[in-house]
């Protein structure tokens, strides 16, 4: 055993040795140390007094602490609530004019407009992107567009502001007979092939699906100049855009079993938002001109009919 | 014997009492206040002269111009009014290279001449020269000053250090007002400062540089420069063997050596140095620049002025401390400043960064344009086949008016159309105003997924005041 060449020069240990010659010296802390720890002890009992702390709920209730002084009782609730009343306070002045105007007067209010957006970004986020997509882009499934791309001018209902605010207050359902039963498999095959070319432009090169097209029951709904009605959201099939697939097989398909008519159909339903009691009527506006200025909203004084495909 | 050597001794009995002053030397830690004696000279006339610059500090922020503030760096308001030029945030990657600029005329100047700024520049130095010229008036000469601070208090003692520290707080607190009102308009600083009515951020400043300024000039002093300035280290690695710098020719002072009354020795062994320590005296970060080149030193010069003052006196030539390079102090050959590398790359920097800030200020620009093509979607299809783009625009609009623009695009794809391209768009002047623009082609004509497109913004009412922007029109593949 080595000699011990730090000797503790009197001080007492605690007995221990390791290593051969370490000790723990008895060394007392400082006294200012001890100070703080005894006076930090106290601390805590007379936080834990006044602030809420004691994890007592019963119905409801909890221990809320018996207050700071001159300041009465905090909590986290009470604070939240004092942030988000100087936020309230700064929308307010928005928010009380948007109460009483419509969709259309705020859109051609530039200021409001540019306020509604923002807070429309958030709220298409929450409630419309699960199905529309972020920015309105649309959602793809396995079996095509499971919801409208938003930010196209080709609307089913209608794309001016009006109209746009009516399909989110009030929902949307979809419907289209299914075809299995009153066509044939050769006439769906030509049926699909001419709506595709007339998608394109070429329509008159399928006389064969254009003669079922006529004479069947298609232009009960979607007119004998296929442009479709907006009035019951019958699809303009001129256009390029689709609602669900545009391929052959996409289109027979939903000539075939048609839209929300049975297990097989495709499924377009749009909730309404009203009736849901999700969103505030003022929201709901907000909605319409955020989905209005994603690119495709139709202007009042234009024809809301599509001019014909190229 | 020389007849100058002669004339010398002779001449001791006024140079003995140079010995009285100053007995020994210890490297400055710091623990004993430096009491530089004050000598006129050619070095002490220039520091004067270059300290003087200070005064527009004091001054300059008085000056107006349109009947604004010439000089006022409105931080509240994020804009730099500087004469009839305005500079607003979006400019100020220039200050990066302002700064790069005097960072690099510090290093170039360091590296011909030592530590230039430190010497005669600095705030610092200036400060702690007007602090200790106001102590010398009050408290009297060096030595004066050392026996004031080791006597006893009494009456006399308290009135002194009262008037002295009561002029430094007056300095101090004149100079905290003077750094604030190039932020804000200067006279209305003063009418609130008078009226009690500052804000707390102008008070807490006021206060923080009046004692800064009594804390680093009245009692930091040198120390600031030993342990407390970055900028004293970085210098002091710029200087290299060309460099000259104030020093002592050691082969000339050595062996150094008191003058005696009493010469017995035929021949004068010692060398031109008669260590009369007068060269420390002066120096006012308690200095022995006999020693070599070190950190304390400042390279103010006024040793130079001290130590020629003493030549002069004992009839030897001037010069024994001088502006003089290691190279010829050791007798290597000197090489010109033109074959100094380093001080090149500095000025070649130093150049780029002058001529990118001249670039700058002459393309400020009173329009400036940013647009952000969408990223989701980068396109969308319309229902009649064609593609539409969108784009956020944002228009920075550096004028005093408000103004309408209108959007014009060039490149692109062919047959694009701008949606509501007659629509006049509002910008806010002083600030960045921002608004959506579509952009739809034809399908068949887009060759490629992404097409160069270059956006303007024209004032309505004139027409040469625009802006452009390029960037991209996303189109499906092929």
């Amino acid at each position: 055993m080595s000699d011990n060449h730090n000797s503790a020069g009197g001080v007492p240990t605690t007995g221990h040795v390791w290593d051969d010659d370490l000790a723990d010296l008895t060394n007392q802390p400082p006294k200012w140390w001890m100070l703080g720890l005894t006076a930090s002890a106290i601390w805590v009992v007379v936080y834990f007094l006044m602030y809420p702390a004691i994890p007592f709920a019963v119905n409801g209730t909890f221990f809320k602490g018996i207050g700071l002084p001159g300041t009465g009782k905090w909590t986290a609730i009470k604070e939240l609530a004092e942030d988000q009343k100087v936020l309230d306070d700064v929308r307010s002045k928005y928010e009380n004019k948007l109460k009483g105007m419509t969709p259309a007067a705020i859109l051609a209010d530039k200021e409001l407009s540019e306020y509604v957006i923002r807070s429309g970004k958030v709220l298409f986020g929450d409630n419309c992107a699960a199905c529309h997509g972020q920015n309105g882009i649309g959602t793809i499934d396995k079996h095509g567009l499971f919801a409208p791309v938003l930010n196209d001018d080709d609307w089913l209902y209608g794309g001016t502001i009006d109209n746009i605010h009516e399909t989110i207050a009030g929902g949307r359902q979809g419907m289209m007979t299914p075809h299995k039963d009153s066509l044939k498999p050769e006439q769906i095959d030509a049926v699909a092939k001419y709506v595709k070319a007339l998608s394109e432009g070429k329509g008159d090169s399928e006389q064969a699906g254009k003669k079922v097209f006529m004479e069947s029951d298609c232009t009960a709904c979607h007119g004998p100049d296929a442009r479709g009605m907006q009035a019951m959201g019958s699809a303009n099939l001129t256009d390029r855009i689709w609602r669900f697939d545009g391929s052959p097989e996409g289109i027979k398909r939903t000539v075939t079993d048609g839209v929300n008519a049975g297990p097989d159909s495709r499924i377009a339903v749009m909730p309404s938002f009203k009736t849901a009691g999700k969103l505030s009527d003022t929201e709901i506006k907000k909605l319409a001109v955020y989905v209005y200025k994603f690119g495709g909203g139709v202007k009042d004084d234009v024809p809301a009919a599509a001019p014909a495909a190229r | 014997m020389s007849e100058q050597v002669q004339k010398a001794i002779a001449e001791t009995g006024s140079t003995a009492s140079l010995y009285r002053e100053h007995e020994e030397w210890k490297v400055n830690s710091g623990e004993r206040t430096v009491h530089a004696k004050r000598m006129p000279g050619r070095f002490r006339t220039l520091k004067y002269i270059t300290e003087s610059l200070w005064l527009i500090l004091f001054f300059g922020a008085y000056l107006r111009w349109n009947g604004k503030q010439a000089i006022l760096l409105d931080i509240n308001n994020r804009q730099f009014h500087i004469f009839n030029l305005t500079i607003l945030p979006q400019d100020i990657w220039m200050v990066a290279l302002l700064l790069l600029l005097l960072a690099m005329t510090l290093f170039a100047v360091t590296s011909v001449a030592s530590r230039v700024f430190c010497g005669y520049f600095c705030f610092q130095t200036a400060w702690v020269d007007l602090f200790t010229w106001v102590e010398e008036k009050i408290e009297g000469k060096p030595n004066a000053r050392h026996k004031l601070d080791a006597a006893a208090w009494n009456g006399d003692k308290i009135r002194k250090k009262l008037i002295k520290h009561a002029i430094w707080l007056a300095i101090s607190i004149f100079t905290g007002i003077s750094f604030t009102i190039w932020f804000e308009d200067a006279f209305q600083y003063w009418h609130d400062l008078l009226s009690f009515n500052l804000s707390m951020l102008e008070w807490s400043v006021l206060i923080a540089f009046t004692l800064g300024t009594y804390i680093l000039a009245g009692f930091l002093r040198e120390q600031t420069c030993l342990w407390l300035c970055p900028y004293a280290r970085i210098q002091g690695v710029m200087a290299d063997s060309q460099t000259i710098l104030p020093a002592y020719d050691v082969r000339r002072g050595e062996p150094r050596g008191r003058m005696l009354r009493t010469a017995f020795a035929d021949e004068p062994k010692l060398g031109d140095c008669i260590d009369c320590f007068q060269c420390v005296q002066v120096c006012p970060t308690g200095v022995d620049i006999r020693e070599g080149q070190q950190l304390g030193c400042i390279t103010c010069g006024l040793c130079l002025d001290a130590c020629d003052f003493v030549m002069d006196k004992v009839g030897r030539p001037r010069g024994l401390i001088r502006y003089a390079s290691l190279d010829e102090m050791e007798g290597r050959p000197v090489k010109k400043l033109y074959q100094h590398p380093r001080t090149w790359v500095y000025v070649g920097i130093l150049l780029l960064a002058l001529s990118g800030i001249i670039y700058g200020l002459n393309h400020l620009g009173t329009l400036t344009l940013r647009v952000a093509p969408e990223r989701q979607p980068l396109f969308v299809r319309m229902s009649d086949g064609s593609i539409q783009n969108k784009y956020t625009f944002k228009v920075l609009n550096k004028t005093d008016k408000d103004l309408y623009v209108k959007i014009s695009a060039e490149g692109g794809v062919n047959g694009q159309i701008i949606i509501d391209a007659d629509k006049q768009q509002l910008v806010h002047h002083g600030k960045a105003s921002g608004f959506t623009v579509f952009v739809k082609a034809p399908d068949e004509n887009i060759k490629q997924e992404v097409t160069n497109i270059k956006f303007r913004v024209e004032n309505t009412e004139d027409p040469a005041m625009t802006a452009e922007y390029l960037t991209v029109f996303n189109g499906p593949k092929h």
